[in-house]
């Protein structure tokens, strides 16, 4: 496979800053915070050139995290992230602008300060894709694929409702002409007939660009409709990772059945309530992660091997990856419902 | 049928302000029986808060309760004064809001507050008020609950408080309890947990509950009926199961047809166009008509309320059998 984006062995670290008092008591043997978090652990993906690669996880288990390492926002810990060669980031410095991203929420993503023609017009001017003298004509024709009407360039963010921010947002980031866009929950914060309006733009996009993408969400059904290949995040690591269909159709990690399974489905032709399974307890703290494989307190298959190592990484088939011991028993239980 | 616990009629909650009028409930009538669950379905500026707002006497001037009646167990609630109004809320209806970080009081603990929810209407001896709290702890999932009770609300995680503020809710086992989007802040696996409690709680004690969310896929879960809200009115309404498969109101279809999981992946979803309309200038006649594909000249009429059976549209062109919703 021609990786254009790879992440490799990337991992991040979030610690208290001490103080060199706080240090000094800490050595003394007082009661100081010293832990960190490992928000990202030891992850290497790859994403093929024009392929959309679905990133899915409950809240805390990383992978806006990993957004933003592939971003350039954060820097990694250790590891790298490269796109087609090149390095995305040098030390703590972002040195490409082959990568955007569209945030969660777009009341929060655009300055109100700033006339949303100047927003989209700032970073692609300040990188030499346009003079300021062009810069009108080069953002009506980004606001016009984004469907919006050039003549709103002068208006302010609160003229706009969410639908319409998100695709200003979306507009900022492709203005840049990026090979690689970073999809942080784009469609979270909007009313369900909105969503439905943002995926079909961000499906036409990518294909008529051919954008590489990575597209976070905890929405499962809509990282369904989106994605070629899809991730699944639990408490930094990725635990499955294959095509999409093949992933949400027959789950080879006890995690990926147990979050598919507990999704409210829309079922049409039931005449009693759905069923719906739930896994038991919640996510532990990542400030003291359990030992071995992170999810084996509440897994239905674990054995005592589950809590001494974490499983490696390994290939069920030359498309699809999973991290459990228990793999071939998940597979075994069938399709999900 | 057995009389109902709660019986909406006609209502309208407005709001004065100097723009102008603005109808976020705008005549809107249903009826819960005992242990019924009604699903509440909106987007955001629809009037479904309001509406949960407008039963407990919640809402705040310049909004007011201007027509219609809200009974609950035969007594108007519409009329009552204030501390008429204050000696039911809490024992016989109740709310939860969608945030449970804002709802808990940071500086008690939690056997505090659930002391202060009992002593409101209850005179329990300490032990006694002890023992309810950690028993209804332990009906919505907490587990060691009498120690539980001493602790503040940020050693509870998000679904943990939320839980809390549930347990709160139903301290005095009130006949209904209006839940305001409470698990849209709350993981997928979390959400699923408190579902299915609330589900059996309904079964177990009687209580109906609305609930109210953005949410189809959530409410359809758990709801034995819905209603659709759009711009200020109740556009349909229904049993969950007839409701979803044949949907009249070609908004509800839309809803629907727009789901990611109605359609194959890949390919585009099928979208309503437009936004919603503001309340202060909605649009003459029926509401959605301009976002609507089946509009006509009689659409600028206001569509009345057709029943048929235990269902209820307003829309002159309402979407035949199974057609729309699966297209």
């Amino acid at each position: 496979m021609s990786a254009f984006l790879s992440i490799d062995n990337a991992s991040r670290l979030f610690g208290p800053k001490l103080s060199t008092g706080e240090k000094i008591a800490a050595k003394l043997g007082a009661k100081v915070e010293t832990r960190s978090v490992r928000a990202v652990s030891a992850v290497t993906l790859s994403v093929r050139k024009g392929e959309t690669l679905g990133l899915v996880g409950e809240s805390g288990c990383g992978k806006s995290t990993l957004g933003h390492l592939i971003a350039g926002i954060l820097p990694p810990t250790s590891g790298t992230v490269t796109i087609d060669g090149a390095p995305v980031m040098v030390g703590s410095k972002k040195v490409t602008t082959r990568v955007q991203t569209v945030f969660q929420d777009p009341f929060a993503s655009l300055d109100p300060r700033m006339k949303v023609g100047e927003t989209v017009a700032e970073g692609p001017i300040a990188h030499g894709l346009t003079t300021r003298a062009h810069s009108k004509t080069y953002v009506s024709e980004w606001f016009e694929r984004v469907g919006l009407d050039p003549v709103w360039t002068d208006r302010y963010p609160h003229q706009f409702s969410g639908g319409q921010r998100q695709r200003i947002a979306i507009a900022r980031a492709l203005a840049m002409q990026p090979d690689v866009l970073i999809c942080d929950e784009p469609v979270a914060s909007l009313d369900v007939s909105i969503q439905a309006q943002i995926i079909n733009l961000f499906l036409t996009l990518t294909k008529k660009l051919d954008l590489t993408c990575v597209f976070i969400s905890h929405d499962l059904s809509v990282v369904q409709h989106v994605s070629d290949r899809v991730a699944v995040m639990y408490l930094g690591r990725i635990v499955e990772l294959g095509p999409v269909a093949q992933v949400f159709g027959r789950p080879a990690h006890p995690y990926t059945a147990a979050l598919f399974g507990s999704v409210p489905k829309l079922v049409l032709d039931a005449d009693e309530l759905v069923h719906f399974d739930t896994i038991e307890g919640e996510v532990p703290s990542p400030l003291s992660p359990p030992s071995g494989c992170y999810y084996h307190p509440r897994c239905p298959l674990a054995s005592p091997q589950c809590s001494n190592a974490a499983p490696p990484t390994k290939a069920v088939s030359d498309v699809r990856y999973v991290a459990c011991y228990h793999s071939d028993a998940q597979l075994r239980l069938g399709p999900q419902s | 049928m057995t009389d109902p616990v709660l019986s909406v009629q006609n209502l309208k909650t407005h709001f004065f302000t100097r723009a102008g009028v603005i109808k976020a409930v705008d005549d809107v009538s249903f009826d819960l029986a005992r242990g019924e669950i009604m699903g509440l379905v909106g987007e955001s500026g629809s009037g479904k808060t309001v509406t949960g707002f407008s039963l407990l006497g919640l809402v705040d001037p310049p909004g007011r309760i201007v027509e219609g009646s809200v009974k609950l167990n035969g007594t108007e609630l519409t009329t009552l004064s204030g501390a008429a109004l204050r000696s039911r809320r809490g024992r016989e209806i109740s709310m939860i809001f969608q945030d449970p970080i804002a709802t808990l009081n940071p500086l008690l603990t939690i056997g505090q507050q659930m002391h202060m929810a009992i002593s409101a209407h209850d005179r329990l001896g300490k032990a006694a008020a002890n023992a309810r709290c950690a028993e209804l702890l332990t009906q919505v999932g907490i587990p060691s609950a009498k120690a539980r009770l001493r602790a503040y609300p940020h050693e509870f995680s998000g679904g943990m408080r939320q839980r809390v503020a549930i347990a709160i809710a139903l301290l005095h086992r009130p006949a209904v309890l209006v839940a305001d989007e409470p698990t849209t802040a709350l993981d997928v696996s979390i959400q699923a947990q408190i579902l299915l409690q609330m589900r059996e709680l309904a079964a177990e004690t009687g209580t109906a509950m609305i609930w109210i969310s953005h949410d189809l896929a959530v409410v359809s879960s758990l709801a034995t009926k819905l209603a659709v809200m759009y711009a200020g009115k109740i556009v349909e309404q229904g049993p969950t199961a007839t409701l979803l498969r044949d949907p009249r109101h070609p908004y509800t279809a839309g809803l629907i047809a727009s789901l990611p999981a109605m359609a194959k992946p890949g390919t585009p979803l099928t979208q309503i166009r437009g936004t919603t309309p503001s309340l202060l200038s909605l649009p003459v006649g029926c509401p959605f008509a301009p976002r609507c594909d089946r509009q006509t000249e009689t659409c600028l009429e206001k569509p009345p309320l057709t029943m048929e059976g235990a269902r209820g549209w307003r829309c002159f062109h309402p979407v035949g059998h199974s057609a729309g919703a699966l297209a």
